[in-house]
């Protein structure tokens, strides 16, 4: 189950990096959807990896489609480390 | 008066070879000099393709070598080789020199910002600005041969080199001067350059794969090529040897996107370079792609080949010797015009190396794995720059 507070930082980090208002943007939109292009994913990846302190692997980036795909594989992410 | 244009000298400074011979025999042969980076550790990735065992002082005094960024040291080598390969040294104002580099002195640069801000030094060293000038491999070459003709740097990312040479190419096609030294170098392996690239997401963990179904991105390289250009006639009433012609040049601009590349671009760069050469694309027997081995770039740069060739694209032979020399970002263009050059002078054309399965999104006759013996009169060579700047030569055999 995607984590409430995980979805309301992802999404503030994207409206905040994106220029956007942060009800602009849904968790089950795409980033297709979203007209998010490759160098705006770069930067919302970035932005990521610095809110929730995490390195996203360059292998799980072509996965990541969707805002929640994000927060899910932020979650994972963030058990890792906890459990490490 | 419009004179063709002959390359008379050709330099190389490169993984694949330090000299123009031993990098042409490891393209020919298929040797990637892709390997474990040695220059800068703690990246997500770990592969690149650096000149090996570089040795500054092998080539330079001491005092000297202390004075030259990497990137220009690379160019003055270089160029030194390719004023011996053509038997003359030209001289004077009727004498151009044209170098791209897309990062300029990084690696000097990255030195002295982290004495600054990592080791709180409070300054830097005074030939800071005079070592990272991407003008300094220009300035550095023009000084050691009294060059006093039109000379200059370009910047335009992965496509410098060429834009360099074409420029070049045009000054001593239309009489403006009677030679030109014209090239590209880089030298990108430094942490904070490095740093950037990673942040990008294209560079492969593994190797460079250009046009295969299973490719991961591009992996950098560096070095430097530098061309002796002179007129045709000159160049044959003095008997030189004659590595091939620069035919043509075309440049275009996307106007698209930073860093998503656009195939009406590339494709209008080819076209207008053909043109320029006065050559229809039936003629043309080799493509050198720019072939970075990211996937938009090959996806594009074949469509792009495809809207240029029509039906015969899959007939053409296309490679990416990236895949052997690395990307070398502003001396790719350069490398890539020496690879041509000999290619077309020696009959063979050097493959796309790391070749593993076709992609459909490509397509094309990449030349995998193994050099092709192929008696070949007209060659393109495309460079298609992050920010949407394409630049493509046109090269004829020696006649």
């Amino acid at each position: 189950m995607p984590d409430e507070n995980v979805i309301e930082r992802v999404i503030g980090v994207i409206a905040k990096t994106q220029h956007m208002p942060p009800a602009a943007i849904d968790i089950d939109k795409s980033f297709l959807e979203l007209q998010f292009d490759s160098l705006d994913g770069m930067n919302i990846l970035f932005a990521v990896e610095t809110e929730f302190g995490i390195s996203i692997p360059d292998e799980q980036v072509p996965q990541i489609t969707s805002v929640r795909q994000m927060v899910e594989g932020i979650q994972k992410l963030l058990a890792e480390k906890t459990a490490s | 008066m419009m004179h063709r244009v002959a390359v008379t000298g050709i330099g190389v400074m490169a993984a694949p070879g330090r000299t123009r011979a031993t990098f042409w025999e490891s393209l020919r042969e298929g040797r990637s000099a892709i390997r474990p980076m040695t220059l800068v550790n703690g990246l997500r990735f770990s592969n690149a393709a650096e000149v090996p065992e570089y040795c500054a002082t092998e080539y330079l005094d001491p005092k000297e070598a202390g004075m030259l960024d990497r990137f220009t040291q690379f160019a003055l080598i270089a160029a030194r080789e390719a004023v011996a390969d053509c038997g003359v040294t030209f001289t004077g104002e009727r004498t151009a020199v044209v170098t791209g580099t897309s990062a300029g002195g990084k690696t000097c640069e990255d030195r002295e910002f982290e004495s600054l801000y990592a080791r709180n030094t409070g300054r830097v060293h005074p030939l800071t600005i005079p070592r990272t000038m991407a003008n300094a491999a220009t300035s550095r070459i023009a000084l050691e041969y009294g060059i006093t003709g039109p000379s200059y740097t370009v910047s335009t990312a992965c496509a410098s080199a060429t834009h360099a040479i074409g420029q070049a190419f045009w000054m001593v096609r239309h009489g403006q001067v009677d030679a030109a030294i014209a090239g590209g170098s880089e030298a990108p392996f430094s942490m904070g350059f490095l740093k950037a690239w990673e942040a990008m997401r294209i560079v492969a963990p593994d190797t460079c794969r250009p046009f295969s179904r299973d490719r991961k991105g591009l992996i950098l390289g560096e070095g430097a090529a530098m061309l002796m250009l002179e007129p045709l006639e000159r160049a044959r009433a003095r008997g030189a040897r004659i590595w091939g012609e620069i035919a043509g040049f075309g440049m275009s601009s996307d106007a698209h996107h930073l860093t998503q590349p656009l195939a009406g671009g590339a494709a209008l760069a080819m076209r207008a370079a053909l043109q320029d050469a006065n050559v229809t694309p039936e003629a043309v027997g080799y493509v050198n792609a720019h072939g970075t081995g990211t996937l938009a770039n090959d996806a594009t740069e074949a469509q792009a080949i495809r809207e240029v060739f029509g039906g015969r694209a899959e007939k053409v032979p296309v490679s990416s010797t990236k895949s052997m020399h690395g990307h070398a970002l502003g001396a790719a263009g350069a490398l890539e015009a020496a690879a041509t050059l000999l290619a077309l002078h020696d009959g063979v054309l050097p493959p796309t190396a790391n070749f593993t399965e076709a992609d459909p999104e490509c397509g094309l006759d990449v030349i995998p794995n193994a050099a092709r013996a192929a008696a070949v009169e007209w060659a393109l060579s495309n460079s298609f720059a992050f920010g949407g700047l394409n630049a493509v030569l046109v090269f004829r055999k020696a006649s």
